[in-house]
């Protein structure tokens, strides 16, 4: 019997080896391509077959030479990524504050309207929104995309989720002591929320920094656009565009995997927070 | 203590607060959702030409009539139901194995997994059409002649367009899928499997009867993501053909026609049109699901 579970781990192991091996192998490659020149993709393609003795750190030099936008975008991806996520987790949490702590008139119906945001895809309004945000004057602007999804329905539901569990009467003791409505918000309840804060930042941090399709829209400038969308339009083969596509992909995922790395279980909670609780 | 302004006590009162609290999301959701769904079915019957709008009936409609539309719906439709087809049975099943007790280094094999999901749509988007690119040496044709195949161009068939489609779909999402699998499990009591040892029942008749019906909850929640993710499916297909334009529409989608209509195209009247027959697929699956849920849902 204990030989038999032996063997059972050790086929489970190996199943995973090559399973995690297979998943990491485009990465892999991205990162082995980097080392050398995107000529030499457009001629053979993007495989292993890779001369060693040429690779170099040619087209990580080109990134930060100012030759070019990658670092505006990278700049403003970084901007956006994190104004979005301050104002997000800051709105998202009063509303799941007054969703989880007071009883209104309305609250039923408000609520269905949050759930009603969160199962319908977003991109059956982008063209309407677009015509908004023409309309408010905030085309190629940061706002523009921002605007729109400051308030983060996925977030007001954590976070409604997260303080049901807190005692309604710990409320009447604050206010007892004097506190205002939003003194108790601000001084008791934002503090004891700190930990869902890390999930939920992350989960807006992700969405926000990988962001493609909205912010295609709303901006115009090449300057201004994000990153996703400036790696997006280096894919035509042209110039020296290759270089910078295949090392600058690389460069925007190696932030995130070491926060990854350092922060591994608040980006699993925050990426899987919509799995059902119980 | 100073008096407060009437104002003031207005706001600050008990009965005021909560609103104040809801009033971001209030806001935001009648501008940028109620207002936008409205202006896209009051859009859908018109023709948009800038600020002039003329009322058309359901002339937008009528153009949908053909044969680029159909297309883009069966293939959204199809992407929705392979994926949902591939996107349970795996992540489950590898979380199974992986819950194991005979399984060793768990966390780094499921952080690794949970890797791609922290890649962005763009960069996977990038190394994907690369990975099957046309050329000889790309690096899957390269799998290919490895077990004796001839190079493909694979972004111009639709088989080998779905092939590549699922592989990027699967590459992304697995890793995460399995997560909430992996959550779902831990929450099965392990007396459960020791009183089914104990009874004799094998590994398999333990996943049948026990796994299976207590992760009911996960699955649904998997189906119920996989299926608007399916039916919104773009950026994937946009970046894997590197712009809108798959050869002979063998990649365009729901939302990539809507593009094409709207953006490109500047049509928003038909673009609007297609908006409005997706949220209404979107709502009849959702009134489908809560109907399910209603009659299935265990006594909470």
């Amino acid at each position: 019997m204990k030989k038999k579970n032996k063997t059972l781990s050790i086929l489970l192991f190996l199943f995973f080896a090559v399973v995690v091996l297979i998943t990491m192998l485009p990465l892999i490659l991205l990162l082995a391509s980097s080392f050398r020149p995107g000529s030499d993709l457009m001629r053979f393609g993007l495989n292993f077959d890779i001369d060693w003795t040429m690779a170099n750190l040619d087209n990580y030099k080109l990134l930060f030479s100012g030759q070019n936008n990658y670092f505006n975008w990278y700049k403003n991806s970084l901007l956006i990524t994190v104004i979005q996520v301050v104002l997000a987790l800051f709105l998202s949490a009063c509303v799941g504050y007054g969703f989880a702590m007071y009883d209104f008139r309305f609250k039923n119906l408000a609520f269905a309207c949050v759930l009603v945001v969160m199962m319908i895809p977003t991109e059956v309004i982008i063209l309407p929104l677009y015509r908004l945000i023409i309309g408010m004057g905030i085309m190629d602007n940061m706002w523009g995309i921002m605007l729109p999804y400051i308030v983060a329905p996925m977030l007001i539901f954590f976070f409604r989720q997260y303080l049901s569990g807190i005692s309604k009467e710990f409320l009447d003791a604050a206010r007892v002591d004097g506190c205002t409505e939003y003194g108790i918000f601000f001084r008791i309840m934002l503090p004891l929320m700190k930990p869902s804060f890390a999930a939920m930042g992350i989960y807006q941090g992700m969405s926000s920094w990988n962001n493609f399709l909205w912010p295609m829209i709303v901006m115009r400038t090449q300057s201004k656009i994000t990153l996703p969308v400036g790696l997006q339009s280096l894919m035509s083969p042209y110039g020296n565009n290759y270089d910078i596509l295949i090392a600058g992909s690389c460069f925007a995922i190696i932030p995130i995997l070491i926060l990854f790395v350092c922060f591994q279980s608040y980006f699993i909670e925050g990426m899987t927070a919509g799995g059902v609780k119980g | 203590m100073e008096k407060k302004s009437v104002f003031r006590r207005f706001l600050y009162s008990q009965k005021v607060a909560p609103y104040v609290f809801i009033l971001p999301f209030i806001l935001t959701f009648l501008i940028f959702f109620a207002y936008p769904i409205v202006s896209t079915v009051v859009m859908s019957f018109q023709k948009v030409a800038g600020e002039n709008t003329t009322f058309v009936g359901l002339k937008n409609y009528k153009t949908l009539m053909n044969p680029v539309f159909y297309k883009s719906m069966k293939n959204s439709i199809f992407y929705m139901l392979v994926s949902c087809a591939i996107m349970i049975p795996i992540p489950m099943v590898l979380a199974t194995m992986l819950n194991s007790r005979h399984m060793r280094a768990k966390g780094f094999f499921r952080s690794m997994m949970f890797v791609p999901a922290l890649t962005s749509v763009v960069v996977a988007g990038v190394v994907f059409r690369l990975m099957f690119g046309e050329l000889e040496g790309s690096f899957m044709n390269q799998v290919l002649a490895f077990f004796g195949g001839d190079p493909v161009i694979w972004l111009r068939k639709p088989l080998t367009v779905w092939i590549a489609l699922f592989i990027l779909c699967l590459w992304r999402w697995t890793g995460v899928n399995m997560m909430y699998y992996l959550s779902g499990l831990q929450q099965i009591s392990g007396d459960l499997y020791e009183s089914a040892n104990i009874d004799g029942a094998s590994s398999v008749q333990q996943f049948r009867y026990i796994t299976l019906p207590l992760l009911k909850p996960t699955t649904v929640y998997v189906l119920t993501i996989s299926i608007f993710g399916g039916l919104a499916m773009f950026t994937e297909s946009y970046l894997l053909f590197n712009g809108n334009k798959s050869p002979n529409n063998v990649g365009t989608t729901i939302v990539g026609y809507l593009y094409r209509m709207g953006m490109e195209q500047n049509n928003l009247g038909i673009g609007s049109a297609i908006g409005v027959l997706l949220l209404v697929i979107v709502m009849i699956i959702n009134v489908i699901q809560l109907a399910l849920n209603g009659t299935f849902k265990k006594g909470e």
